[in-house]
């Protein structure tokens, strides 16, 4: 469904963050991008909907190239691509409607949207989104009023809301805590399946990447250097991507707190 | 801070190396010097029999200043009517048009940062420097004197002073929440709306009422040159030396600024 | 709307809360404020045909920006603009040193109460009182002349810079100057080495946005008597010569920038 060919990016720094990357991506595959900081995961996510513009290469998302795409039609292509961000990233001074809401503006006209005349429909899709995440009685609270958890699961109502095909995250639990974290990915995992929603996920701690994903992607200096299954990560292989280090502890981790988990 | 060794060999520490502090020497030398040619200036110009003249002048003043004519404030309404009306609608024209040259100014909005921005920052600079005084004078000139200079020499002053901080606060507003907006396939106004302008708000508030608190005081004297206002009772009271009058206005304008800044201090507090 | 069920919100209109809850309090601001706004047009009363006679000279004047006239007045432009700076400079000298000791005195963490309430009564009364009308009353006192004008600038920049170092010296660091205090050190030495260092970067940059203050409102003070470039500029639109008066915005404004860059470096280079 998405597949890049030869995505570059170098920025105006002269640092090559990509260099040729070549990844495909099938309908309703959760896919974990794991890396060391300055790797450009991020870079990637970004060149995807372009919010960073690609050097290099090309974007297809179902068969359309979306790194050849003019304003209009690039605004209409993001529809179809849900973005969680590290941060949260909600407009902290509106209400959470109005956030999960915003994840239509791409459907709706200006004055609609700044009158906040929403459609229906979609005013009751967010009312369900809410309910889903469990933050339903919150609808009418400020957004800087929320924790850090329930602010990310309004930012997963917001990319949700725009019915897209593609979910692009960003380090979703990098601010959170051990436990909301794996709720949150237990919950973008569990929503993927739901709706059959392919998904990229920025993701620094590999442990929690193995317990969630079926599919994780190394990247070091910009090159993917491992592509499989979580489990075939080994030493070797998380030395490749991170540099020498003893990770012995951090395998071993994951089957303890996998212990912890089930206990709980 | 060096530490310094003598023939002898014992060290000793000094804040400064002989250098700097003859340098540091020099520059307060020349500050001096510059100080007193300048005062020298003043004092060239000055009559000075009239200065030594001066504590018996403000006692004679002070005694026919006192006491206020009080029953003069019957017709001081609606100067003071006008006075507050140059203030606010002066600081509502002010803000309507300090946003768009705001959002141009701005270097994460302008569209051109070469060629629209400097105009934007020119428009800031040029309607800052000048008093809005001098604003009168000139409107003055040109449509005549009353009330209506006043609000539009009120609105010119207020825009380069409202367009910098507000372009300031937009400068600084997080851009992940923008990002995020973006992403969601908005139009450029949307992601205005949504991402930019609720990042800004409690900034525009609290300019605006600040602003607002300093038109109060700026308009009680634009009368003095002919621009409507308290001001022009206070001009005239001055020019047939009907000093209870003065002192009563005076107070009136005291009144007012101090009123206004408490107003301004509530809002912003509550804004905060 | 606490806990409703999901099928009761289901097709319910959803509108955003408003700023102010209240309904009819939301309609009476609003209705007020329009209210005012047609009451505060009517009183306006602008003569419009004089307005639309004027329009020409302002063309008049904006046109006069492309060929400022900097010469047939020259001498007069000169000395006024010399008698402004003149003015800034000495006024911001001695209005920053006075300023040093009242601000201390201003600070409530360091002043006793007596001291402090004298200082702020003097920041209070020189903040309240603007420059023009000071001036006016200080040339009534001391006749025409920069002298007023200098004053009038002094007296200004005492309540502006007192009251902001009061207010950086109340809340800057105590843990600091404690330990200053704590090796024994005298008053002023404490002064010296517990508050100073930390106040000095801000004082810095105060006093460089208060001379560029100075110089903005140097140049009204003439408009009343009381020196600088004002009274130039006042004659220049007396009898309009646009030309002329627009070479003197254009000087002022470019003193104005100057300053303010100046200021920029400075401020970088203490912080």
């Amino acid at each position: 469904m998405l597949r890049l060919n030869k995505l570059v990016k170098t920025y105006k720094t002269g640092d090559q963050a990509l260099k040729s990357i070549d990844l495909e991506v099938p309908k309703g595959q959760v896919l974990a991008l794991i890396g060391p900081s300055g790797a450009g995961k991020s870079t990637l996510i970004r060149c995807i909907n372009r919010l960073v513009e690609p050097t290099g290469g090309s974007i297809l998302l179902d068969d359309v190239d979306l790194s050849k795409l003019g304003s209009g039609a690039l605004r209409k292509a993001r529809r179809e691509m849900g973005m969680i961000f590290q941060e949260y990233a909600l407009v902290e001074r509106l209400t959470v409607m109005e956030n999960v809401l915003s994840g239509r503006l791409g459907y709706v006209g200006f004055w609609r949207s700044f009158l906040r005349k929403y459609p229906q429909p979609d005013v009751d899709e967010a009312f369900r989104l809410l309910d889903r995440v469990g933050l339903l009685h919150m609808a009418d609270k400020r957004a800087d009023e929320l924790s850090g958890g329930q602010r990310q699961r309004v930012g997963i109502c917001r990319a949700l809301i725009q019915n897209p095909k593609l979910l692009l995250v960003d380090e979703p639990t990098a601010s959170l805590d051990p436990k909301t974290s794996r709720q949150i990915m237990r919950l973008i995992t569990e929503l993927c399946q739901e709706r059959g929603l392919a998904a990229i996920i920025n993701i620094h701690d590999v442990a929690l990447a193995q317990m969630f994903v079926p599919r994780v992607v190394g990247l070091r200096f910009g090159e993917i250097v491992y592509d499989g299954l979580p489990t075939g990560l080994t030493s070797d292989k998380l030395t490749e991507i991170y540099g020498e280090e003893d990770w012995e502890a951090t395998i071993a981790k994951v089957d303890e707190e996998d212990e912890i988990e089930a206990a709980e | 801070m060096p530490v310094l060794e003598d023939v002898n060999g014992v060290r000793e520490w000094r804040r400064r190396t002989t250098g700097q502090s003859l340098i540091r020497w020099f520059g307060w030398l020349i500050g001096v010097a510059v100080f007193v040619v300048c005062w020298q200036r003043i004092s060239d110009s000055t009559t000075w029999f009239f200065v030594w003249d001066a504590p018996r002048i403000a006692e004679d003043i002070w005694t026919r200043a006192t006491p206020p004519r009080w029953e003069y404030i019957t017709q001081l309404g609606r100067p003071i009517w006008d006075t507050f009306n140059i203030a606010t609608l002066g600081t509502i024209i002010a803000l309507f048009l300090a946003v768009p040259v705001a959002f141009l100014a701005a270097r994460n909005t302008t569209p051109s940062a070469l060629f629209v921005r400097p105009v934007a920052l020119l428009i800031i600079v040029a309607t800052r420097s000048i008093n809005s005084l001098i604003w009168a004078l000139l409107l003055i000139a040109i449509i005549g004197p009353g009330v209506f200079a006043g609000v539009v020499a009120i609105a010119i002053r207020s825009i380069g002073f409202c367009a910098k901080l507000l372009y300031e606060a937009i400068e600084e507003i997080d851009a992940a929440q923008v990002e995020a907006i973006t992403a969601t396939g908005a139009s450029r106004w949307q992601v205005m709306a949504y991402g930019i302008v609720p990042q800004i708000m409690p900034a525009f508030a609290g300019i605006a009422v600040f602003r607002w608190d300093i038109n109060i005081r700026e308009s009680t004297v634009l009368g003095l040159v002919g621009a409507g206002g308290i001001g022009l009772q206070l001009s005239a009271s001055l020019n047939v030396l009907a000093w209870p009058q003065v002192s009563l206005i005076l107070i009136v304008i005291l009144v007012a600024v101090v009123l206004g800044e408490w107003v301004s201090a509530k809002v912003r507090g509550a804004i905060i | 709307m606490s806990h409703r069920e999901l099928d009761d919100m289901l097709g319910t209109k959803w509108r955003k809360p408003s700023f102010v809850p209240n309904p009819l309090l939301r309609w009476v601001l609003i209705l007020g404020f329009i209210a005012y706004l047609i009451a505060a047009f009517m009183t306006i009363d602008v003569n419009w045909s004089r307005v639309y006679d004027g329009l020409d000279r302002g063309g008049q004047f904006i046109m006069a920006f492309a060929k400022p006239d900097f010469v047939s007045r020259a001498g007069d432009i000169w000395s006024g603009l010399l008698e402004s700076i003149v003015m800034t400079v000495a006024a911001s000298v001695v209005g920053i040193l006075i300023s040093i000791p009242i601000g201390l005195g201003a600070a409530r963490n360091i002043a006793p109460m007596p001291i402090y309430l004298i200082c702020r009564g003097i920041v209070a009364i020189s903040r309240a009182l603007q420059e023009i009308i000071v001036a006016i009353l200080l040339v009534a006192i001391f006749g025409f002349g920069p002298l007023a004008g200098f004053l009038t600038l002094s007296f200004a920049t005492i309540g502006f810079l007192s009251k902001l170092l009061a207010e950086d010296i109340e809340s800057m660091d105590r843990v600091q100057a404690e330990a200053i205090r704590a090796s024994g050190a005298r008053w002023t030495q404490w002064i010296n080495y517990g508050v100073q260092p930390q106040v000095m970067p801000r004082l810095v940059g105060l006093s460089m946005y208060r001379i560029d203050i100075n110089f903005r409102e140097s140049a009204i003070l003439g408009l009343v008597g009381a020196g600088g470039i004002g009274a130039t500029l006042n004659t220049a639109f007396d009898r309009y010569e646009y030309d002329t008066a627009a070479a003197i915005l254009l000087l002022i404004i470019g003193i104005v920038m100057a300053l303010e860059y100046l200021s920029g470096i400075i401020r970088a280079r203490v912080q």
